[in-house]
């Protein structure tokens, strides 16, 4: 067939309409559609601007003749100001909160979420999801205040002068509480999205309902709950209220969680909160701190992200 | 001598809330051969057949009226035990269910939890024999149950059903999912179960209720939706000399 | 094949190990189920913690006994009577500080009232109390109080009073207020989503509606995902570069004639927030932009609508509920975040309105950060009262959403 109009001529001859189907230029469709696509862009733009910038902070900070690899993973003391550059005095404050945190949340989470997924009728998880909803939507500074002067003072009763008043136990603690809700919704998740078959299954074995959801149905979620449990590892690392009011404000390197000590986070905010010059060394140190944190979160987001995917292929 | 009968039901309806889904289902099934359970969709097969094994429990609104009777035992009186109902009437599902853990756990796990003494090994390879699935495994015992085609997956249910050595064995439409070839494997199988064990089947292939089956009960739902046994005899006489029209409509394939 | 039967328990054997089964069960269901109370009890005990540390006994002196000043009673003090005393009083240099921050005579009567307390009588708490200590202990810290400072009057405090809300920021505990902290967030939430609002709905659109399936819409959509997870400080600290210094001439108004401020301003915070806030309005967005069935844009396309006006007209109103809900929750995130705000470079310190995008600026959390790390109790109380402003305001701003939601639920 040839692809040609025919002549107008022959088309009226014979009592048709003209039609026209050629390709018409909207002006104003294509002006809406490239700014939407320069909206949809703008989200890399942003992560590119966060690379650039830490970035090129950090690097006139590891550019400093005074500022070595060897020093900054090597050494323990951190006051970039008289040249200590050991990245382990925040790091290991870091370590102790977030680890304390998901020695809290984890267990609490996932047995939350074993609850509501399993045992819950629709009443009660109707009563109890919004409880945890709650949690999840309390500002972090409200968690620094009650970590600072409502379980600080719990645990002094209890540690008695060991425990500084500012302290990574608390800190760590609250920040528990905090991450809770994420881990156990996430879980949450991760356990309805096992088949039913898998439970019935089990129960046509003669399973009571613990043996179903703690047998089959938990470690069929298992990914899905790792998953869970890097996002709450990221999100206590990037964390930042409940350590700055709780935890320190000094850099100290230890791993006992009576002391005080400030953590990644915590020292950005301390330090940025004070009259800051461009340019100093202190300026820049906190944009090498930064690029760490950035860099540690997204790649605990993205292997999450890549675990939930896998995930979700393996029952469709 | 009274005759002791696999399972009987008598006026068995199953209701959903106010909803009647299954109405006074009468059934006398016979001790070690195969019954199947067949009808149009919607006619509530399945529901009838998870009563057997108080699957239906789970259903949140579900509630049984009448007798469903286990050697003289109401399945649903008020002193059993759920657990071990299901534990005697064993059930292979629709669709292929295995655990996400390897072959010998598949089979394991179910007779570890209701307290197995004996030789595990034994009992996994006596299993897997009697699914007719052991010289396929055998050597990947350890090998995740998801990497076995659909047959032989469904074949592992089966394995892991007998494996804790159950009375009565519920089958959900158990060759849907699969290929003519899986299918007519898992139909030589029953004929072989059917030595030891009693069999109720749910299918909506007539010609393989007639192949594999004993016994047959046609089901059919009534103005109010609501299904009921409409015959319940002898397969050969199902499907030569109905004595209801609308299972003769049925068999023959003139129905809706 | 049955030769292993004797192997599992049967009758009366099978039911013990049934009845333990069960009991082991019945243990882990109650652990299941404390974890939940853990979440309660923990939430119980942040709210009480809050609300006992906003009402209590508070014990203070006068440095000076108002009397040395008028022998009106205090309260009957006019405006005017207040502004001759504060005149007279005040070192000229003090009166004129105030007086720039806003004309001593357009101040009100309780306003001069405040200022006659907190710089001429001048209050010395001597301590607070909790509500629960002061509730449980009362006689004791009445002896307590009358045996350590004679001289000074105990009264049972509300920190948190309609005055509380409309009290500008203080150097005192006493006399402080939130008024500069929650129009410094109204600002701040407003630019925010000023900002992210189109944007991100725009990025919904794109994503939803027109991006090919391709690698870049894969990369746009992991990025996007990824952001969200970024620590808020991190966006502080990218504020602080981009907003705060390298485009410092558009934030700080000199682009615009102001010349009395620097990068530090409410506008440099509301588009860190709005950045901050941006990943999550794009998810939900699209969210609620998924759920218009497609039936819709099929009959749009049928009567020969093109994919702008199919989205315009259909989908977009019909995704709105979902988009202004997931925004008020973005809001509500934005309201309560402090990291990045302490980064930008909220003031410690500042008790005028902000008036303009390129003002100094303080939040309600960072007055309640601010206030929780001074040692002073009276501050801990100050902080529990912005605590619970807080917390009303974000309560209402969910309220909303959910009506919002419930409202609007799926028509189809």
């Amino acid at each position: 067939m040839k692809e040609e109009a025919l002549h107008p001529k022959t088309i009226a001859a014979q009592g048709f309409r003209q039609i026209d189907l050629k390709k018409k230029t909207r002006l104003s469709e294509s002006v809406i559609q490239a700014s939407l696509f320069f909206a949809g862009i703008l989200s890399i733009l942003i992560t590119l601007a966060i690379v650039y910038e830490l970035g090129k902070e950090a690097l006139l900070f590891f550019n400093d003749p005074d500022v070595t690899l060897m020093k900054f993973f090597g050494t323990t003391k951190w006051q970039p100001g008289i040249g200590q550059y050991g990245i382990w005095a925040l790091v290991s404050s870091t370590l102790v909160t977030s680890t304390i945190a998901i020695l809290i949340s984890l267990p609490l989470g996932l047995a939350a979420a074993i609850y509501l997924s399993e045992y819950a009728s629709y009443r009660a998880r109707s009563i109890l999801k919004p409880i945890l909803e709650i949690l999840a939507g309390i500002p972090t500074v409200v968690y620094g205040y009650f970590a600072l002067l409502f379980v600080t003072p719990i645990l002094k009763s209890i540690f008695g002068d060991a425990l500084q008043v500012y302290n990574m136990l608390s800190a760590g603690l609250v920040m528990g509480i905090m991450i809770l809700p994420l881990i156990s919704s996430m879980s949450e998740d991760a356990l309805s999205a096992v088949p039913n078959s898998l439970r019935e299954a089990a129960y046509a074995m003669g399973a009571t309902k613990y043996e179903a959801s703690v047998q089959i149905v938990l470690p069929a979620a298992l990914s899905g709950i790792g998953a869970a449990v890097i996002i709450g590892i990221s999100r206590a690392v990037g964390e930042t209220m409940i350590v700055a009011v709780a935890a320190g404000a000094g850099p100290n390197f230890t791993f006992n969680p009576l002391q005080a000590a400030e953590t990644m986070t915590g020292h950005i905010a301390r330090i940025s909160g004070g009259d800051l010059s461009y340019n100093s060394i202190d300026y820049t140190s906190l944009f090498a701190i930064a690029l760490m944190l950035f860099l540690v979160t997204l790649v605990l987001n993205l292997v999450s992200q890549w675990v939930v995917n896998r995930f979700r292929e393996q029952y469709e | 001598m009274e005759k002791i009968y696999a399972i009987e039901t008598s006026n068995l309806s199953i209701h959903y809330g106010n909803f009647t889904a299954v109405k006074e289902v009468a059934m006398k099934v016979e001790k070690q051969k195969i019954t199947a359970i067949i009808g149009p969709s919607g006619c509530g097969k399945s529901t009838l057949l998870r009563a057997f094994n108080r699957m239906n429990d789970f259903v949140p609104g579900c509630h049984i009226t009448g007798e469903l009777l286990l050697h003289g035992q109401n399945l649903y009186g008020k002193d059993i035990d759920p657990v071990e109902v299901r534990r005697k009437i064993g059930m292979v599902f629709q669709k292929p269910n295995p655990f996400p853990k390897s072959i010998y756990d598949n089979i394991s796990w179910g007779a570890k939890i209701n307290g197995f003494k004996g030789n595990m090994n034994e009992l996994v390879e006596q299993s897997l024999r009697g699914a007719a699935l052991w010289d396929e495994v055998k050597d990947k015992l350890q090998q995740s149950a998801y990497a076995l085609s659909g047959g032989q997956q469904q074949r592992l249910c089966i394995a892991r059903t007998i494996a804790i050595q159950p009375e009565i064995i519920l089958m959900d439409e158990p060759a849907s999912a699969l290929d003519p070839i899986s299918t007519l494997r898992i139909e030589e199988l029953m004929q072989e179960l059917k030595k030891n064990y009693t069999i109720l089947i749910v299918t909506h292939n007539m010609q393989q209720a007639a192949r594999v089956s004993d016994y047959t009960a046609m089901m059919m739902i009534d103005d109010q939706r609501s299904g009921g046994v409409i015959e319940f005899d002898d397969t050969k006489k199902i499907f030569t000399r109905p004595g209801d029209k609308r299972t003769e409509d049925y068999v023959t394939g003139r129905f809706g | 094949m049955n030769q292993q039967k004797d192997y599992f328990p049967e009758g009366d054997a099978f039911y013990a190990s049934l009845r333990s089964r069960y009991r082991a069960a019945g243990i882990w269901q109650f652990i299941f189920l404390s974890a939940l109370l853990a979440a309660i009890i923990a939430l119980t005990a942040l709210l009480y913690n809050v609300v006992d540390g906003a009402f209590g006994y508070i014990a203070y002196e006068y440095k000076k006994s108002p009397t040395e000043f008028t022998s009106t009673p205090i309260n009957e003090l006019t405006q005017e009577e207040l502004l001759v005393i504060l005149k007279d009083n005040l070192s000229a240099g003090a009166y004129k500080k105030l007086d720039t921050e806003q004309k001593m005579e357009t101040r009100s009567q309780s306003d001069l009232l405040s200022l006659f307390m907190e710089r001429l009588v001048r209050i010395d708490t001597k301590g607070t109390w909790s509500m629960t200590e002061s509730l449980t202990r009362g006689a004791e810290i009445q002896a307590e109080v009358a045996e350590k400072y004679p001289k000074a009057t105990l009264e049972f405090r509300s920190w948190l009073t309609p005055q509380f809300l409309v009290t500008p920021m203080s150097s005192r505990a006493e006399f402080a207020g939130v008024r500069t902290a929650i129009l410094g967030s109204l600002w701040l939430v407003g630019i925010a989503i000023l900002f992210a609002l189109p944007i991100g709905t725009g990025a919904a659109i794109y994503l939803q509606e027109y991006a090919p399936k391709n690698w870049l819409t894969n990369i746009i959509q992991t990025n996007i995902n990824n952001l969200a997870g970024v620590p808020s400080i991190v966006y502080g600290m990218l504020g602080l570069a981009v907003f705060v210094r390298v485009l410092e001439t558009f934030t700080s108004g000199a682009m615009f004639g102001v010349t009395d401020s620097n990068g530090r301003t409410v506008l440099s915070a509301g588009l860190t927030m709005g950045i901050l806030v941006l990943p999550l309005i794009i998810i939900n967005a699209q969210e609620a932009i998924k759920a218009v069935p497609d039936s819709l844009r099929q009959a749009a396309y049928g009567v020969g609508a093109t994919r702008w006006q199919t989205v315009w007209h259909h989908v977009l109103p019909n995704a709105l509920p979902g988009i202004l809900t997931g925004s008020i929750l973005a809001l509500s995130r934005a309201l309560g975040e402090t990291a990045p705000l302490i980064v930008v470079g909220a003031s410690t310190f500042i008790s005028l309105d902000p008036s303009s995008p390129f003002s100094k600026f303080t939040a309600l959390p960072i007055q309640i950060y601010q206030w929780t790390t001074r040692a002073q109790s009276e501050f801990h109380a100050i902080a529990a009262g912005a605590i619970i402003v807080l917390l009303a305001l974000l309560l209402t701003l969910n309220a909303t959403a959910i009506m919002l939601r419930n409202r609007f639920q799926k028509r189809w």
